[in-house]
């Protein structure tokens, strides 16, 4: 049977026909679908972990145990696994193991646009790149097979347009095989120094075995046309090269990238009159052909910023560029991503934006859209975790230089428990009087609703215990946490003057549900069902403009008549427009 | 066959998916190879949204360049100019006459743009459609991703596919009916 999948689905597919018994992830664009796919798989225990490390780290724990065992992550989560990723690559495997590294060319969703390729080199493990959806599949299948036999873990390296293409793909069934019996072996799995310095010695003779083997493998497969041009290229890239050449070039098309079949491109090189390497993102390969004597044509006229697409190779290699419609594209106005229309975070920055000598560290998720247009109330966002360390560290400066700024850190609930949890420990530990709000939605809105340690379920869709943030705050030493509901401006304002006239550190949690969230049994006990919508009442409106303010995509500032509209499809009656009205032009309607 | 290659684009939440689900369902039972791209993530938050389709006898590439589509499908009138550099300069615009203005145009900073069709009508082979009015005759403004769906079908000489059954196959049973008769109003209206 043929499917239409996305290579996030069918890394799935592959994962279920491959036997694969473990996977954990967290989620991340581009990578999320990977294990919300696999997790209706009965036959996989497939489970969300609280951050990256803990996901790589629990699948090498099933994976020693025996299992055939699956961990994925976007790039920069593999920043924060990088630790045990590393470490794998000394040790091996039992059962055969695979991560996915989903990287975002064109940083579509992420913060940097970072090439994974690299890890794999450094950390000495295996690497595969599929170019479409079929090779996803068949790439997971394949990997688990070179796990296990080259004694390595195997790197599956996807870029966004992979994971979120869909194309043809040949359903299977899935091979059952036993989980593996443990031994306790600690000459492999227990990396002292002394083991260490034997394991290096194992994985550089891998290396050599498995160069033999991506030599010889049909994953780097050679496609021979006319021998003016050849062109070596991976993944994505591989699809746009073809594009462009069509049967007018000749291919090596690398599906094993680490590691290079040098052998195989010696090969080709000398078969072809110019050699093309085309690459999205960095020289990976170049730079090794080079370094191997090979003369190519790569980085010196392929961008090595922003993703690729067939143009861009055209442009680049060839010259051409496609005719146009030539008009005047200012006419578009912009279309940012907005915070949507009821959404608690509105509140709680609508109450911060107004505060004066502050600086506001932010953090990962759609809280971030809370330091855009019309709230701009963050002034830093790094990466997973950082607000409420980076606030700690700033406000140490700003003390030792006499300066009274105060420092707010501003982080979601499921970030919290990523990487929030020990910078907030450092708070205690070395003192700063920092505010940190937890924005807690109760789920993990941003990559699209995962469930986390504080919404009571499980990826598999158990019921799990829900993690009480207000518990784990005071149990780091935080003496002073108060709760509170961010639509309502007056408690906001009151916790926020609070917070800033402590002199020790203070916690603020935000509780209140995302605004697209389906509601758990649990979340309608606790904030009720929301009734009614906000209407104008044009007549008393004086058009201030004080309701727009708050970017509220629902409240739209008509210009021909100077007053507030607000849509009655997009309403869901948060209120908040209703209290920063000074002349209380709007009112709840339908209750 | 020379591979065809279709762009549709609106604003997040408008229904592109659902759109791009059955056209490549459809063409991939008509016998073509298919390949689609979209762009999730920030997009869901009331950005503008892109997706890409392309069916021929063998697609390489899932995603185009400028100057690539066959037809631009734009679910809002201000994102088919955003997006009109990808339109083949002999291709199709179909541009649905339906405003849902952005964050500047919001907050009173910044006019929605006025007249955005006919100066895409000078430059290239347009079809205009009222796919909100549509729909709201038909009793469910939701279905507008289904009237766009029609237009477009006709407008690519695709009516032959049996899209109805196709619409059976991924639709909930109670919105069956009108999504069909949506799908034709689509096609009638271009």
């Amino acid at each position: 049977m043929k499917k239409l999948l996305t290579g996030n689905e069918a890394i799935a597919l592959g994962a279920y026909e491959a036997g694969v018994h473990y996977a954990s992830a967290y989620p991340g664009t581009p990578s999320t679908e990977i294990l919300e796919n696999i997790a209706p798989y009965k036959e996989i225990v497939a489970e969300w972990a609280p951050n990256e490390k803990v996901a790589v780290e629990s699948a090498i724990g099933a994976c020693y145990a025996g299992a055939r065992s699956l961990t994925a992550m976007k790039h920069v989560g593999l920043n924060v696994a990088a630790d045990p990723f590393f470490t794998m690559g000394y040790t091996g495997v039992n059962g055969g193991m695979v991560l996915i590294s989903a990287d975002d060319p064109g940083m579509h969703s992420s913060q940097n646009e970072q090439d994974n390729r690299y890890y794999a080199r450094m950390a000495k493990v295996a690497m595969v790149e599929p170019a479409d959806s079929q090779e996803c599949k068949d790439m997971v299948i394949k990997a688990i097979e070179i796990s296990e036999k080259y004694d390595t873990l195997v790197m599956i390296r996807m870029t966004t347009r992979v994971c979120h293409s869909k194309s043809v793909v040949e359903v299977g069934e899935r091979t059952e095989v036993p989980i593996k019996p443990y031994k306790k072996d600690t000459s492999k799995y227990f990396i002292a120094p002394a083991v260490a310095k034997q394991l290096h010695l194992v994985v550089e003779r891998k290396l050599v075995e498995l160069e033999k083997f991506s030599n010889e493998t049909d994953l780097n497969f050679i496609e021979w046309n006319d021998k003016k041009i050849g062109v070596i290229s991976s993944g994505v890239a591989y699809n746009y090269a073809r594009e462009v050449f069509g049967d007018s070039a000749s291919y090596l098309k690398i599906g094993f990238s680490f590691p290079l079949p040098m052998e195989k491109i010696k090969k080709f090189a000398e078969e072809v009159q110019t050699l093309y390497v085309i690459e999205e993102l960095e020289p990976f390969m170049e730079e090794q052909i080079r370094a191997a004597g090979i003369n190519c044509i790569g980085k010196d006229k392929i961008p090595n910023t922003w993703e690729l697409n067939p143009d861009i190779v055209e442009k680049s290699l060839l010259g051409t560029q496609k005719p146009t419609i030539d008009y005047d594209k200012n006419v578009a106005v912009g279309r940012p991503p907005t915070l949507c229309a009821g959404c608690p975070h509105r509140g709680f920055f609508y109450e911060l934006s107004k505060r004066k000598n502050v600086m506001i560290t932010g953090d990962i998720g759609c809280y971030t859209l809370g330091g855009t247009e019309p709230l701009n109330a963050m002034d830093t966002v790094v990466c997973m975790g950082a607000s409420i360390s980076m606030a700690h560290g700033a406000k140490k400066v700003f003390e030792k230089n006499n300066d009274d700024k105060r420092l707010v850190a501003v982080i979601g609930d499921s970030t919290f428990f990523h990487s929030g949890m020990t910078s907030l420990l450092d708070v205690v530990y070395n003192k700063s009087n920092t505010v940190t709000c937890i924005l807690d939605n109760r789920i993990t809105a941003m990559t699209g609703h995962q469930e986390n340690p504080g919404t009571g379920f499980s990826l598999q869709g158990d019921e799990a215990q829900i993690t009480d943030i207000e518990t784990i705050v005071k149990a780091l030493g935080i003496k002073h946490v108060k709760t509170i509901n961010p639509l309502r401006r007056e408690a906001m304002k009151e916790a926020m003057d609070w917070a800033f006239a402590l002199n020790e550190p203070s916690v603020v949690i935000t509780r209140y549900p995302c605004a697209l969230k389906k509601y758990s049994e649990q979340d309608i006990e606790e904030f009720g069902p929301i009734q009614g919508i906000c209407e104008v009442d044009q007549e008393i409106c004086i058009g201030c403009k004080a309701c727009a303010r708050t970017g509220c995509p629902a409240i739209h500032f008509q210009h021909e008549i100077k007053k507030s509209y607000i849509n009655e499809a997009q309403c869901v009656g948060c209120e908040l427009c209703m209290q920063v009205c000074p002349v209380k032009a709007i009112s709840k309607v339908g209750v | 066959m020379k591979i065809k290659n279709i762009l549709l684009v609106g604003v997040g939440g408008q229904g592109t998916i659902l759109v791009s689900k059955i056209l490549s369902t459809g063409l991939l039972q008509a016998g073509y190879d298919v390949k689609m791209s979209e762009i999730h993530g920030m997009a869901q938050r009331g950005g503008s949204v892109s997706t890409q389709v392309r069916y021929g006898e063998k697609v390489h590439s899932p995603i185009i360049g400028i100057g690539d589509a066959d037809i631009l499908v734009s679910f809002e009138t201000m994102e088919s100019i955003r997006w009109l550099e990808f339109l083949k300069p002999d291709g199709i615009a179909v541009i649905n006459e339906h405003e849902i203005p952005s964050a500047p145009i919001l907050s009173g900073k910044i006019a929605y743009p006025k007249g955005v069709i006919e100066a895409i009508s000078e430059k290239v082979n347009t079809k205009v459609i009222n796919a909100a009015e549509i729909s709201e005759k038909l009793g469910n403004t939701k279905v507008m991703n289904v009237v766009l769906l029609g237009a477009l079908i006709k407008s690519m000489n695709l009516t032959d596919i049996d899209w109805e059954s196709i619409i059976k196959d991924l639709v909930k049973d109670k919105f069956v009916e009108i999504n069909i008769k949506a799908l034709n109003a689509g096609m009638e209206a271009v």
